[in-house]
């Protein structure tokens, strides 16, 4: 797949693939052998029809197969993009046995832009109204799944969004140069003319509770995602210049602040940054960090490389940009000029002891091995937990001892009656193809429910 | 907010001219608007009947002051309001707070109307007087809350105070606001915006309220040649 060569786009926000001509789909759809017995769909967590999609590229009907991914995927130019198809259906490929697995991704995002792109976007006929109303809260993609499945079921459907703008980690925590705003724009305006209502700058749990949801709508899906910042609670962590990776992405991909002043909203443009965690967030601050005018850019994680949760595309797409990764590394201080400004860091170095709960080999502090490390800007992008705002306002909704959303994953009731849950409020910080399994689960169920009401 | 009309469904809204958004917001006139307001965001204030209240506003602090100030009378407290300004131009609310309490006092820095010198002097003198003051609520510039704070300690009153660091989503997910109190770090837009003034780390405060002044100034500098 043809990129941006790292040095040119470490310093752009433009997307990284260029995506392919027709010409490369097809010749990636001929590599797919047509599996009697298609391991790829049972990877995938949407189960879309996978060799169908791909013949229909390998014969030139590019449009219907982006209608055929539409059936079981509503954002198929995002999955296209962000999936961890190496982790799920490209994983299972039977081609990828003795070869490289057949390219599912990139067809998918290849099917999903043509399809915008040539302006012909299907707008599938609904079933017969039900006279259903559903509250979805949060328009990320668990939220976006449940509305586009319900409205084509009949029923009304309203999504209610704290931000100003749709589109939850897909528009706030993915930069531009992985997922561009305007594919989010199209895929909510997609469900827009399918005739779901969106309000935005709603955030429920304050401007209205869930109960008083329930007294307007027959059902309530919650989709907060994991919207809580952690810190790691070190001295120095409220010095000027450090982040959460939430404030300085949201900041930098929400508010457009790699615009400015063209855009209002400043961020700290560090030429010495570090970046505490290894996940694909971590990475996606880095990243941005290199496109902000960063001269070193430090990874600092304190596991080693094969605990590292970010897909290995994006530590590679990281480490050609000129990312460096610290290791088995962790910081236990900040220091700070007069002014209040961060200026470095002490750090331990780790080594791995045994498993934790998490399963993975616990860090443990090497004694005597501080050192220093200098910075002028720091991002802290260790996890996303829950936000307690709303779920401590809605009573009988029950959650785990993290603040977590108690849901049953097969089909997303809570405790609550009427209250569906899913994604990452549910499971904790996970991915978007996940988050869309579950909305797709509760929107079966919801469906179930409100037609047996 | 400077105040509420629930049967004319309307809220004030108090704002001095410091940067860009305000500056836009002076730009529209009566039919004109905006996107969107969300509210209410935090904790509400706590208000009870405790017996007699200080309530002290510096600034703009006043305007966030004032609805508080009225709910205290309204609890049957006896309220003592102290309000200060740099000048005379800049003091507001006067009539409002006179109403809202049962003993205003008015200073100015540079004495051209009221007590000359600042609230914490007044509140230095009424809390000589009398020892049956059960709280004070201190609204204002951060160095006002910090001086006014060490001085209530002193005299060993409980001290609550609305802090304004900078923020960014305002329902607590991302951290822009956050704030030391009592040596824990909390996020002011979800547990405050008002805290134990005795606890509050003002100096860090204050580092952090100027983390974007030269991006501010390039803002308000653009906004002013080009009204863009």
């Amino acid at each position: 797949m043809p990129e941006q060569e790292p040095k040119v786009r470490a310093k752009n926000f433009n997307e990284v693939p260029f995506g392919y001509t027709p010409e490369l789909a097809q010749l990636e759809a001929s590599r797919c052998l047509q599996c009697k017995k298609p391991k790829c769909i049972e990877g995938c967590p949407v189960e879309i029809d996978i060799p169908v999609f791909v013949k229909l590229i390998l014969d030139g009907d590019f449009i219907g197969a982006a209608r055929k991914l539409k059936e079981r995927n509503s954002l198929p130019a995002v999955c296209g993009r962000v999936c961890p198809q190496e982790d799920q259906c490209e994983k299972v490929c039977i081609v990828g046995k003795k070869d490289e697995p057949v390219a599912i991704g990139r067809m998918e995002r290849f099917a999903a832009d043509w399809e915008r792109e040539k302006g012909e976007v299907f707008v599938p006929a609904k079933a017969t109204s039900t006279g259903k109303k559903v509250a979805v809260v949060g328009s990320g993609p668990a939220g976006l799944t449940v509305a586009g499945d319900l409205i084509l079921k009949g029923d009304e459907v309203t999504i209610f969004e704290a931000l100003h703008k749709t589109g939850g980690v897909l528009i706030y925590g993915i930069p531009e140069f992985r997922l561009p705003k305007a594919v989010v724009q199209a895929e909510v305006n997609y469900l827009e003319r399918l005739g779901v209502k969106v309000e935005v700058d709603c955030v429920i749990g304050r401007i209205e509770t869930v109960d008083e949801l329930l007294q307007e709508y027959d059902a309530v899906f919650l989709g907060l995602g994991a919207g809580l910042p952690q810190f790691m609670n070190i001295p120095g962590e409220n010095l000027c210049g450090i982040y959460s990776a939430n404030e300085y992405l949201t900041r930098s991909n929400l508010m457009k602040a790699y615009l400015f002043p063209e855009y209002d909203t400043p961020i700290a443009r560090g030429k010495n940054v570090a970046v505490f965690g290894a996940g694909n967030v971590a990475m996606d601050s880095a990243r941005t960090a290199l496109r902000l005018g960063a001269d070193t850019v430090r990874i600092i994680y304190r596991r080693s490389r094969e605990e590292m949760p970010a897909r290995i595309e994006e530590v590679h797409h990281a480490e050609e940009e000129g990312v460096q990764f610290y290791l088995l590394t962790a910081p236990t201080r900040f220091f700070g000029n007069d002014n209040g400004w961060v200026t470095g860091m002490e750090c331990l170095r780790m080594e791995l002891g045994e498993p934790d709960e998490s399963g993975r080999r616990r860090p443990v502090p090497i004694k005597g091995s501080e050192f220093k490390l200098e910075c002028d800007m720091a991002v802290v992008a260790i996890g996303a937990g829950a936000n307690p705002l709303l779920p401590t306002q809605t009573p009988g909704l029950e959650l785990n001892k993290r603040g977590y959303i108690v849901a049953d994953l097969e089909n997303g009731k809570t405790s609550k009656p009427g209250v569906w849950a899913g994604g990452d409020i549910v499971t904790g910080s996970a991915t978007v193809i996940l988050a869309m399994g579950a909305g797709r689960k509760a929107a079966n169920s919801i469906h179930d429910y409100l037609m047996n009401k | 907010m400077g105040g509420i009309d629930p049967s004319a469904g309307t809220i004030d809204l108090i704002f001095q001219v410091v940067g860009k958004s305000t500056a836009l917001l002076r730009t529209l006139n009566v039919g004109d608007n905006i996107t969107d307001i969300i509210g209410p965001l935090g904790k509400p204030t706590h208000v009870e009947k405790l017996g007699t209240v200080i309530c002290v506003g510096g600034g703009t602090g006043v305007a966030v002051m004032y609805p508080i100030t009225k709910a205290y009378k309204e609890a049957g407290n006896h309220v003592i309001a102290i309000i200060g300004s740099r000048t005379k131009d800049l003091l507001i609310l006067e009539e409002e707070m006179k109403a809202a309490s049962h003993d205003l006092r008015v200073t100015t820095d540079d004495g051209s109307y009221g007590h000359h010198g600042f609230v914490t002097d007044v509140l230095r003198q009424i809390l000589d007087e009398r020892k049956d003051v059960k709280l004070i609520v201190g609204i204002g510039p951060v160095p006002m809350m910090k001086f006014l704070c060490k001085m209530t300690k002193e005299y060993g009153v409980k001290t609550m105070v609305s802090l304004n660091p900078i923020m960014v989503d305002a329902t607590g997910m991302c951290g822009a606001c956050r704030v030391s109190v009592g040596g824990k770090t909390r996020f002011c837009c979800v547990d405050g915006p008002e805290f134990d003034g005795h606890e509050v780390d003002y100096d860090e405060l204050v580092k952090r309220q100027r983390a974007y002044l030269t991006e501010e100034k390039a803002s308000m500098d653009r906004f002013t040649a080009t009204g863009r």
